[in-house]
């Protein structure tokens, strides 16, 4: 119990203390967890972090749950898991609360007009950091196009996307694997 | 029973929004066309209050799109089924780390899974765009582009561009001392500094 509560607060202050989430959580993860709490190994920590990449879900979340289970169980993947979201989830409500009631107001609406603008340049920004690492050659590249003007164009749910793109994925390095084999 | 079905949407995002952060942002934007609980304003809102906010970026949106459709509890409901996949996964994969790492149909669907995340993400950027640089609805968006084009929005953009990427226009910009330093500062400030050009020029009309 005493260590669930451990797992709890410290995951609890690790979320309340990151701005940003992912890769900004890992420098303090390192300390608390690897150094404070030796709960993991910095190795460990990176394999996680790696898994997290590749598996669906929020990088902050899976490491949370990975630390956890590894050290109190399934229960302790929740209980940890728990935690890190806790601060958030208090903290946006009292901010949702508080937009609602003052969206009407001129100077809000002016200030939202501006900060829409800056949410562009600062997600177009992420797109071209993203791109560099996951469009690398022709076959990305193309997959890469024809998601972003089929999702414009076709109102379909981006879970469909995803699923073929998953797919093509396997079978362009099948492919590739093969013809390399045949060379 | 709208928690339930705030439940099972968030899962949905929990589930294949892959790569974490701005990844929820084009299932959002789905979620906004498909069950009208925000407007896709609204949510260009909400990617700025997460951004100022601490804890990873795709809670905050659960947090909050929850809290607009079903009051506190929509926003605990909307979060758990957020992280209900990632915790099942995880807990999964847990037991067979190493299997899961070297497996290489995994390496190759996310091969293909990654440039499909980013460009999920560039159309949703573009979906932004719309709503902050242009003066429009949704209809007939094409013809009426160029007469609805925010002139003070696009200038407001490229300016806030250049802060952010010095390093883009040559070497002798990007090597400036003051210029990288700004350029580094975290988003908040980029955000606040956009809040308070639109107050003082009325950006809302």
């Amino acid at each position: 119990m005493k260590e669930l509560l451990d797992l709890f607060l410290t995951f609890a202050r690790m979320g309340g203390l990151t701005f940003g989430g992912g890769y900004a959580m890992l420098p303090i993860l390192q300390k608390e967890v690897v150094e404070n709490k030796k709960w993991a190994t910095n190795e460990e920590l990176m394999d996680y972090y790696a898994i997290g990449q590749c598996t669906p879900g929020i990088i902050a979340v899976n490491t949370a749950t990975f630390i956890g289970s590894k050290n109190c169980g399934v229960i302790g993947g929740i209980v940890a898991t728990l935690g890190v979201v806790f601060p958030s989830v208090v903290m946006i409500t009292i901010i949702a609360a508080f937009i609602s009631n003052f969206a009407e107001l001129k100077i809000v609406q002016d200030a939202f007009t501006g900060i829409r603008v800056c949410v562009f340049v600062l997600i177009l920004k992420a797109v071209i950091k993203l791109g560099k690492t996951s469009v690398k050659d022709a076959v990305t590249l193309c997959l890469f196009v024809l998601v972003l003007f089929g999702s414009m164009i076709f109102d379909v749910s981006p879970v469909i996307f995803v699923l073929l793109a998953g797919a093509c994925g396997i079978l362009a390095q099948v492919f590739l694997q093969k013809g390399g084999a045949a060379k | 029973m709208i928690y339930l079905r705030l439940f099972y949407e968030f899962a949905k995002v929990g589930l294949f929004a892959v790569g974490g952060g701005l990844a929820t942002v084009p299932f959002l934007q789905d979620m906004a066309k498909h069950t009208g609980w925000f407007t896709t304003h609204q949510l260009a809102d909400m990617i700025a209050v997460s951004e100022c906010t601490p804890g990873p970026i795709g809670v905050n949106m659960a947090t909050y799109t929850g809290y607009t459709v079903g009051g506190p509890v929509g926003s605990a409901v909307a979060t758990l089924g957020l992280i209900f996949p990632s915790i099942v996964v995880i807990l999964i994969v847990a037991r067979i780390l190493k299997a899961f790492r070297d497996n290489k149909y995994v390496e190759w669907a996310f091969y293909g899974l990654r440039p499909a995340s980013t460009g999920l993400i560039a159309a949703a950027c573009l979906g932004v765009a719309k709503i902050a640089l242009f003066d429009t609805g949704e209809q007939a968006f094409l013809a009426n582009a160029l007469a609805n084009i925010r002139w003070n929005a696009v200038i407001l953009a490229l300016i806030l561009w250049f802060f952010m990427n010095p390093g883009m226009f040559g070497k002798k910009i990007g090597g400036n001392k003051v210029l990288k330093k700004i350029s580094g500062l975290h988003p908040i400030f980029f955000l606040a500094a956009a809040a308070i050009v639109g107050i003082v020029f009325r950006f809302a009309g």
